[in-house]
């Protein structure tokens, strides 16, 4: 096999955006970090890791349908353009609507964008970014004037204070962390502190975690805000000669009135660590405020997002070295879909729909027809007025709104009404795919080539390294062939990204002059082979460089170093922010709060990452944590199912008691949808509650209750090929290595049970290589199906759930032929002779198990990481794991001091 | 010889005896006062080991001991008996020292006995292995006479069916040669059955005329298998399969003819059936019942079991019920009650055995199915043991090897006069004798209401395994195609352990079964 040049491309999930370096070969794919790219110089993530597992064919859109019938593209096409054409005839360009998403390419963003803006009319497209960081992005542009993210991923590494607010950051954006831990491993005195209601891993490595009650964060940071400005701590030239407002803000935030112990309360945290925390960052100038989820995703997501800031102003600690707040974005090219104005309330390049002069810009620059004069109708809205009918045909775009919005039921139902549904995806199965008319495929990662932005403004160019399959394309083709059948044929006829990307870097300093912050006119006209090879480069841009040179040279790392901000007077806002409770409280009926996110290994609905072996070990099934007492009073024990149930939806999922969560509190991971699992979509559960100015669901606060889901037995089911979603009360289903995994649980006791798990596993030939235990008086029955001495399938039921150990039968897919021992410990469901259990698995990369980590940590007397990696090379690669290990290394040192 | 300590003084109460085993001689202690006495426990006017349970006493100034059967009368410091001096009984010195009892083994006064005579009926495998055990523990303590009824030495009747079957040769089946007759000082009156016991004499004789005196007897005539009562039973070519004759009329049936019915399929007719075709006969297995070896297999296994005979060239007429077997003097065929006939030259009998207790019978000895006998192995005559398959014990008969062997090691230890262990029934197995057919049953293995199955098929490996529990623990299995496990369950059904904690693994045998209990203990 000869070895094909390494590709340098960037990673397709998280944020952080890290620089990957694939080599493709004929049968095999190979990722590894980019050590040249500066978001992570070489190192990536579990998630990363396992990308060559995501890139295979099954599963994959291949090729257009309407309905379940197979058509051309012509046909599709045309088929879409007429629908589009008729409805905006019949009802007005605010009858459709796009629905695009964070992981599209700069320019699939901006043609979409351009199509519905200028050409349709409308600005009825919105993304799912709004889910995700639109809060930050209206606190930028209340604060800054300009969606502008301040620092870059260097100031977390100069920083002498890292305050993580509402993130994981340690399972969400790994890479960060791990450049966190490496900053705090050479300079010890680099201080973190953690912000969140939840026990998360990144809690792990932090020297002071405030678990504030969920939803407090503005109280806590108008109480900072206060306690700055008493202690001293303004800069008062900065403040004066760069910001307004601050005494509206310092009023809002209870100056006067301020009362350490009533915030503390409020918050529900120890006094004495509120003010630890407040006086750490008084006496910090160097300090670092990164924000994610737990900020953005709230009913006053925005005004979060402007106390952090407001702190940040007041202390001018903003534009400078080792400073600032900090958005951590949660998608690829989430900010490349702003650049390009990809959203409702955006017009295109940072310029805005309500600006008669930059309409006229956008109009002009596009040569178009129309121009949107008045924002669209964000996410929510958007699916609501479908639900309502006032929008009439949607064109999806790479993302799963029907697992991912909340009150996701209702979005269903809105796809259900809606007369015409497009969707253009790169997998074929998912909750929203089953809604639409026209399945339109798309590339997917690998195959499609251009440009994204990470969380600090650094645009990389995605490379595509494998041939478009089939009949897919990318999604600029798609939406610019469909422009052209609804007329506008001047618009749209690019020959290939590059082209757009010139287009889009030319608008951005259309009439710009230093009047809008995103402005890359400095990438206009740069040739072919320039753009091909383009080096990852931050934003604004505006110095032309020689084309043919392969890199501009300019270097802005940071914005507003100069006190200069985007408001029409220079000055940067302080903004009022009064506190707000959630929307909705915890009450009798609905005593828990629910709160959901990201677990380590999984990515958005599964569509990619449930496809990878290794990601599954990790967290394999959908839960919800709680705490143990809580467990207790709701009567629901850790292991068995519980249906969790808000006004909106319910799922029912398995009972985790990790000892994360505090009193009250619930939480659940966001992935799954019914392509994994029968009754887990989170999103149906969540209250459709906005952020009154950015539109940002309250994904982390809806009140819910816990409830036995009661079943008469619990089983799985191994099967080397998918099997239909099995016909029990509850299943989920995880890919392994060489199979696939059902967990199940079901009611009712059957009276043939052999009948039933032959039928189960697909069974159907009466002399097939079958072998089965049963032990009726315990409800227990273990079978396999065995063709040519292979593991076809198996299956095991108990009354309990306390089924044999899943990672070891299902090493038995890799094996080949059984021999008779390993027939009998089938059925037996363990290995012959005594064994240590692998337990979950905790380092993706190596598939080092929980046991196996105890166990050595034990054996060897093991205190660091670094002990352990060289032992079982645990977290040596991604690293992802290293807060787990670190918690079991903690776990073992305190056993042994107290033995 | 040297003095051993027994017991305390305080063990023992005032004017009782107790009993002590000294160098596997059982002596009696008796305490007058502080001082004490030591015995023989053997009472030879009832040929039993009793003294120490005799009442003390005073006869004319002397202490003396009333043994408790014929109420003989022993002086504690001679052992003279006062009624009949021949049956007086050894003395040996004891003497209390620092509150514990001590006595020595050496005789003060030894009377002579002369060796006794043991006489066994049955040369079969029960009875020698009785002898066998005997010798071992006490070479000189009997003249042996042994009668058999087949002129051979002893051989071993299980495997009769590799014999048959041509996989043994007559030499590997023989348990004990003559040479080891004559060595242990056995006399053997092989082909000459005993044909009636006087008790009153205590005396055998043998249809030869040899008559054998004993002091004990030890019955072990084994049992006869069932000839069905049906018109042409006697015909030739009709034969049971008990011994090496049988075997010989088979292997000749086998050279001369063709067609065989093995009436019985249970273990020994399926055994004989499978050896019959090895010798190249074209045999069918006719069955009372519709599953075959119905009292040791479950439907499952019995028709795992059909299916790899039916491979190996059986095949089977079943239920049915043989009506009558056909022929003028050499067998031609058997018709059953649904009016077929089958063909055949050979029929064997193989439809079970009966405890053969004629002799035992007709000397008065108790009997119901078999010879009763007690948890020593004795007979209701005191002198006369019985061993093996023509016994009754705990109200069971016996088929097997595994209980016959236990019962010859009990009865062994009673006749070596050290009798202290008791034989309490055995916990029976069965394994089939047919080369490849692994196949293994015990216990309940049926079950009933109130049981629990734990259930295992692999078809394809032909493997099948039923475990019966009840009340958590495992009363019953039947291991088909694999009976590896088998000794472990035997040893888990008769301990009656309890198997909740190994429930789940349990019918994967011991390697993995401490892991399951580890698991348990961390769950």
């Amino acid at each position: 096999m000869t070895t094909a040049p390494a590709v340098r491309t960037t990673c397709p999930y998280c944020g952080v955006g890290c620089g990957l370096l694939v080599r493709a070969a004929a049968d095999s794919v190979e990722v590894a970090g980019d050590p040249l790219h500066p978001a992570n110089f070489g190192r990536v993530c579990s998630k990363g890791s396992a990308l060559a597992d995501t890139i295979g064919l099954e599963g994959r859109l291949l090729h257009p349908q309407m309905g379940s019938a197979r058509v051309s593209w012509d046909a599709a096409l045309t088929h879409v353009a007429e629908g589009f054409t008729r409805i905006i005839r019949e009802h007005g360009p605010e009858s459709v609507a796009f629905y695009v998403s964070g992981q599209l390419l700069t320019e699939d963003y901006y043609v979409a964008n351009k199509l519905m803006k200028g050409f349709i009319g409308s600005a009825n497209i919105d993304t799912n970014s709004r889910l995700c960081m639109s809060s930050a992005v209206a606190g930028h542009k209340r604060a800054f004037g300009g969606d502008l993210v301040p620092g870059c991923y260097e100031d977390l590494e100069l920083a002498d204070l890292i305050v993580l607010v509402g993130s994981n950051t340690a399972w969400c954006h790994p890479v960060i962390f791990q450049r966190i831990m490496q900053a705090r491993q050479l300079r010890p005195e680099l201080k973190l502190v953690v912000i969140d209601p939840r026990r998360t891993p990144t809690c792990e490595s932090a020297d002071l975690h405030l678990p504030i009650r969920s939803g407090t964060d503005v109280w806590l940071f108008n109480g900072l805000l206060a306690y700055l400005s008493r202690h001293g701590a303004t800069d008062v030239g900065f403040v004066n000669a760069h910001t307004a407002g601050l005494e509206v803000a310092l009023e809002a935030a209870g100056s006067s009135t301020y009362d350490e112990a009533a915030i503390a309360q409020a918050c529900g945290i120890d006094p004495r660590q509120l003010s630890e925390f407040y006086q750490l960052f008084a006496t910090t100038p160097r300090v670092v405020t990164a924000f994610s989820q737990g900020v953005n995703q709230s009913s006053a997501g925005t005004d979060k997002v402007n106390s952090i800031i407001n702190c940040h102003l007041l202390t001018g600690r903003i534009g400078r070295p080792g400073m600032g707040p900090f958005s951590l974005t949660g998608q690829p090219n989430a900010m490349g879909g702003r650049e390009v104005g990809g959203m409702a309330n955006m017009l295109a390049a940072h310029m805005e729909l309500d600006n008669h002069e930059h309409r006229r810009l956008a109009q002009e620059f596009w040569d178009s027809p129309r121009i949107a004069a008045r924002p669209g109708l964000k996410a929510v809205d958007l699916f609501e007025a479908i639900h309502a009918g006032s929008i009439k045909a949607v064109w999806i775009m790479a993302t799963n709104p029907v697992v991912s919005l909340p009150d996701a039921d209702r979005v269903r139902e809105a796809l259900e009404r809606c007369e015409l549904v497009v969707v253009s995806d790169c997998v074929a199965g998912t909750d929203t795919t089953a809604m639409a008319h026209v399945l339109l495929p798309a590339a997917a990662w690998g195959e499609k080539d251009g440009m994204v932005t990470n969380s600090e403004r650094r645009m990389s160019r995605q490379r595509a390294f494998l041939p478009f399959p089939a009949d897919v394309r990318p999604d600029w083709w798609i939406i610019a062939e469909v422009a052209k059948r609804m007329g506008f044929t001047r618009g749209f006829d690019y020959d290939s990204v590059h082209e757009i990307f010139d287009e889009h870097a030319r608008l951005s300093g259309a009439g710009n002059d230093g009047s809008r912050g995103f402005d890359i006119s400095g990438l206009a006209g740069l040739n072919l082979a320039a753009y091909e090879e383009l080096e990852p480069v931050q934003w604004p841009l505006t110095e032309k460089f020689d084309s043919g040179a392969p890199n501009p040279t300019s270097r802005v790392p940071r914005l507003f170093e100069d006190g200069r901000f985007w408001h029409a007077d220079g000055k940067a806002r302080f903004v009022a922010t009064a506190t707000r409770a959630p929307a909705h409280a915890a009450g009798e009926e609905y005593p828990y709060i629910l709160n959901t996110g990201r677990i380590r290994d999984q990515w958005h609905t599964m569509t990619r990452t449930g496809r990878s072996p290794r990601l599954a070990g990790h967290q394999p099934e959908p839960f919800v944590d709680l705490h143990a007492q809580d467990a207790l009073l709701a009567g629901v024990r850790a292991g068995e199912l519980a249906r969790v149930q808000t006004p909106w939806g319910s799922m029912v999922v398995r009972v985790r008691t990790s000892g994360d969560m505090s009193r009250g509190t619930a939480f659940a991971p966001i992935h799954w949808g019914s392509a994994h699992a029968s009754e887990a979509r989170v999103g149906a559960l969540v209250s459709p509650v906005v952020d009154p100015v950015s539109g940002e669901p309250e994904f982390k606060h809806t009140p819910a209750r816990v409830e036995p889901f009661v079943v008469d037995w619990y089983g799985f089911v191994l099967a080397r090929q998918a099997l239909e979603a099995p016909d029990v009360s509850w299943w989920t289903v995880i890919k392994g290595e060489q199979f696939y995994r059902y967990e199940i649980a079901g009611r009712g006791i059957h009276a043939e049970p052999t009948a039933w798990l032959r039928g189960l596993l697909h069974v159907s030939e009466p002399d097939a290589d079958y072998i089965d235990y049963r032990d009726d008086a315990a409800g227990v029955y273990r079978a396999a199906h065995i063709i040519d001495d292979r593991l076809v399938s198996c299956a095991y039921v108990s009354r309990r759930p306390d089924l044999p150990e899943r990672n070891w039968l299902g090493s038995l897919f890799k094996q080949g032929k059984l021999d008779e021992s390993a027939r009998a410990a089938l059925l037996a469901g363990r290995l012959p002779g005594a064994r240590t259990d692998l337990g979950p698995v905790v380092c993706s990369c190596f598939g080092v198990g929980r046991g196996t980590l105890c166990e050595t940590i034990a054996k060897f007397g093991l205190t660091s990481t670094q002990q352990v990696g060289a032992k079982v090379r645990a977290g040596t690669n991604c690293g992802s794991c290293l807060p787990e290990i670190r918690s079991l290394l903690a776990r073992a040192l305190a056993t042994s001091v107290s033995a | 010889m040297s003095w051993v300590g027994i017991c305390e003084l305080a063990d023992v109460l005032p004017d009782t005896g107790v009993c002590a085993l000294v160098n596997g001689r059982q002596i009696a202690v008796f305490r007058c006062d502080d001082s004490v006495f030591a015995l023989d426990n053997y009472d030879p006017a009832s040929e039993v080991n009793v003294l120490s349970r005799g009442l003390l006493g005073d006869a004319k100034g002397e202490r003396v001991v009333a043994s408790p059967i014929y109420k003989h009368h022993f002086s504690l410091t001679t052992g003279r008996c006062l009624e009949d001096s021949s049956k007086s009984v050894n003395v040996y010195p004891a003497r209390v020292l620092d509150g514990r009892v001590w006595v020595n083994a050496t005789p003060q006064q030894q009377t002579l006995r002369a060796r006794r005579r043991l006489v066994v009926i049955g040369n079969g495998m029960a009875g020698m292995r009785t002898v066998e055990e005997l010798l071992q523990l006490t070479p000189d303590l009997y003249d042996v006479t042994v009668f058999g009824a087949e002129p051979h030495v002893n051989y071993n009747r299980i495997l009769l069916s590799p014999l048959l079957g041509g996989e043994k040769r007559v030499e590997d089946i023989i348990l004990h040669t003559p040479a080891c007759y004559a060595e242990n000082g056995v006399k053997l009156h092989s082909g000459d059955p005993a044909v009636e016991i006087d008790r009153r004499r205590r005396v055998v004789r043998s249809r030869n005329g040899v008559e054998a005196p004993y002091d004990r007897l030890l019955i072990a005539t084994g049992s006869k298998p069932i000839v069905l009562p049906v018109p042409g039973a006697q015909l030739c070519g009709v034969v049971t399969f008990r011994d090496l004759a049988d075997v010989d009329a088979m292997l000749e049936a086998a050279r001369c003819f063709r067609k065989a019915v093995v009436i019985g399929g249970g273990l020994l007719g399926l055994e004989a059936a499978n050896a019959l075709v090895r010798r190249g006969m074209d045999v069918t297995v006719v069955h009372l019942f519709a599953t075959l070896m119905e009292r040791q297999l479950d439907e499952s296994a019995a028709a795992l079991l059909k299916v790899s005979l039916e491979a190996r060239g059986l095949k089977f007429y079943m239920p049915a019920k043989t009506a009558a077997i056909l022929g003028a003097q050499r067998v031609t065929g058997v018709r059953f009650d649904d009016g077929v006939e089958l063909e055949a030259d050979l029929v064997v009998m193989a439809a079970g055995v009966r405890p053969n207790t004629g002799l035992g019978s007709r000397a008065g000895l108790r009997s119901e199915r078999g010879i009763l006998v007690d948890d020593t192995m004795q007979t209701f005559d005191p002198c006369i043991y019985a061993v093996g398959e023509c016994v009754q014990h705990r109200n069971n008969t016996f088929g097997l090897v595994a209980p016959l062997w236990e019962q010859a090691r009990v009865c062994a230890l009673h006749l070596a006069e050290v009798g202290v262990s008791r034989y309490r029934g055995s916990f029976t197995a069965t394994q089939l004798k047919v080369t490849g057919i692994e196949l293994y049953s015990a216990g309940d293995f049926a079950g009933s209401d109130g049981t629990e199955a734990l259930v295992l098929r692999d078809p394809r490996r032909g493997v099948y395994k039923r475990l019966v529990i009840r009340d958590n623990k495992l009363r019953g299995a039947v291991l088909y195609g694999d009976v590896r496990d088998g000794a472990w369950y035997s040893q888990l059904i008769s301990a009656g352990r309890d198997i909740t904690t190994l429930r789940d693994q349990l019918l994967f045998g011991p390697p993995m079964a401490p892991g399951a209990e580890a698991e348990e203990v961390r769950a």
